[in-house]
């Protein structure tokens, strides 16, 4: 008998093939049969026909508004204009850095203070987070702006864009913690308190170092929207890249289209590189 | 001029501002939901195009910040021979970038129902359409009513941002009025966190209540 079941093929859940990662919607449909198969070549042939229609509309509109030539993007690819293109891209940066690290350590604080059993914590850590969550960035960057003149005095506008990033990010980071924190089984604060350990050594040598592992990349994610949204610091004249790709065009009005294609490939690249990033380290750490 | 007399004299500006906005995001959201279950349709689609396709286009979306697509389409489009106003530049952009965000919520709903309630349909001799209306979609319905809700809350926040290019909304407003009194900066902003908190807090309490309805019929 033995010999038989070691002769029969592994079953097909086994075989190498079928651990090729699924479609996004496996489970909506079975494998096809022949029908199947020949609506789905329909349906490529179709979508490539409608693809190419699209892509050859756009070439030709670029072309007959003379987008195409070689000269202007040469220009606008040219190494000067690509490092003040890049140095926009570190002051966005700049940004970013402050006020997530800024973001990063406020949010912990107010999370722990709405976890706070003292009403006189809870509630104002309540209060912050759902008035800044609830906000639009751009006002929260405006809002010193405007402000720091009339009542301190005016300074950098790079702090401008950090304090609005901040009390934004401060509030949503808050909660991101505030998730891993309650994600938590119950039975680990029940075992800290059982061994004798107060609300804070519990939190501080059993909760958070669970929870923070927890939400590492939900946080590096909320940081890769703080990137972008320190473009809002257009608004404050923060000399970010989009502003100057913006600028560019306005001392070379036949590059304008190019230098804005070129600063939104830019973020594109560098968000979407973060992102994998984040991705990879995500089932890096789950399968760990 | 004390606070409360020129709050009163603002009011109609405000006011005036506070209907774009929120024709802007109710807009805007109308347009994202349809275009977002376009794109969620070729993203689940067997046609391999197609799906790269909805990819590509969510990724650009979803990576590039918002205020770039508006500069592209304020900027860009122009250079095309496309001439639009600030108001309809902001209502397409916000609508294909919300529409990505659609999509992403749209397609985890269908995706989070458990593979066996489809297999089940077509073990019963279902077809596609039966089984998508009578089984999946209305438990993808469920899942997808939070998410779906917390993407409206941040589209009225979003929309600020087309005050940048020049859409005469809630924030635009407050930032004419504040450069002509900037002694009234505070009272102002009191004003304009009212106009937004207005919105975005009870649709946060609607979308709350939608969820516990949609819990408990499940």
């Amino acid at each position: 008998m033995t010999t038989v079941d070691e002769e029969r093929p592994a079953p097909p859940e086994l075989a190498p093939a079928r651990r090729v990662r699924p479609t996004p919607a496996t489970a909506l449909y079975d494998a096809f049969g022949p029908r199947g198969r020949r609506r789905v070549l329909v349906a490529t042939v179709v979508s490539v026909a409608v693809l190419a229609g699209f892509a050859v509309f756009v070439l030709y509109r670029l072309d007959r508004y003379g987008h195409l030539q070689r000269a202007r993007w040469s220009y606008v690819l040219s190494p000067e204009i690509l490092r003040y293109l890049g140095e926009g891209m570190l002051n966005n940066l700049k940004a970013s850095v402050i006020a997530g690290a800024l973001a990063l350590v406020l949010g912990l604080v107010l999370a722990l203070g709405r976890l706070s059993g003292t009403r006189a914590i809870r509630v104002p850590a309540v209060a912050w987070i759902e008035f800044f969550r609830g906000f639009p960035l751009v006002l929260l960057i405006l809002f010193p702006y405007l402000l720091f003149p009339v009542y301190l005095r005016a300074v950098d506008p790079l702090w401008y864009v950090v304090i609005g990033l901040t009390l934004y990010n401060s509030a949503v980071i808050a909660e991101v913690y505030r998730a891993g924190i309650l994600s938590l089984d119950r039975g680990q604060q029940e075992a800290a308190y059982a061994v004798g350990l107060r609300h804070g050594q519990a939190m501080r040598l059993v909760i958070l170092p669970q929870a923070i592992r927890r939400m590492v990349p939900l946080l590096l994610t909320q940081l890769i929207i703080l990137f972008k949204d320190s473009t809002l610091g257009v608004a404050v004249t923060y000399p970010d890249a989009l502003r100057r790709g913006e600028t560019m065009g306005s001392f070379e009005p036949r590059v304008v289209f190019q230098a804005i294609i070129v600063t939104a490939v830019m973020f594109f690249l560098v968000g979407l590189v973060a992102s994998r990033l984040v991705g990879v380290l995500e089932r890096h750490w789950s399968r760990g | 001029m004390n606070g409360v007399d020129f709050l009163a004299d603002s009011l109609p500006v405000f006011w005036a501002g506070f209907r774009i906005t929120v024709l802007l995001a109710l807009a805007s959201y109308a347009g994202a939901l349809i275009l977002g279950a376009v794109l969620a349709v070729l993203r689940i689609s067997p046609a391999a195009p197609a799906r790269a396709a909805g990819l590509a286009y969510v990724e650009w979306f979803r990576n590039v910040p918002l205020l770039v697509h508006l500069f592209v389409a304020i900027l860009c489009l122009p250079k095309l021979g496309v001439r639009i106003g600030p108001f309809t530049a902001a209502f397409l952009v916000l609508a294909m970038y919300t529409a990505a965000q659609v999509c992403e919520a749209l397609r985890s709903g269908v995706n989070a129902v458990p593979r066996g309630q489809a297999e089940a349909g077509r073990a019963l001799g279902l077809t596609f359409g039966q089984n998508l209306r009578h089984v999946i979609l209305p438990q993808a319905a469920r899942t997808v009513v939070p998410p779906l809700g917390s993407v409206f809350i941040a589209l009225v926040k979003n929309t600020a941002v087309a005050s940048l290019i020049g859409v005469v909304d809630l924030t635009y407003q407050f930032g004419e009025l504040a450069r002509d009194e900037p002694g009234q900066v505070m009272t102002l902003l009191v004003a304009v966190a009212f106009g937004y908190l207005v919105m975005t807090i009870p649709a946060g309490y609607a979308v709350a209540r939608l969820q516990r309805r949609a819990a408990v019929a499940r």
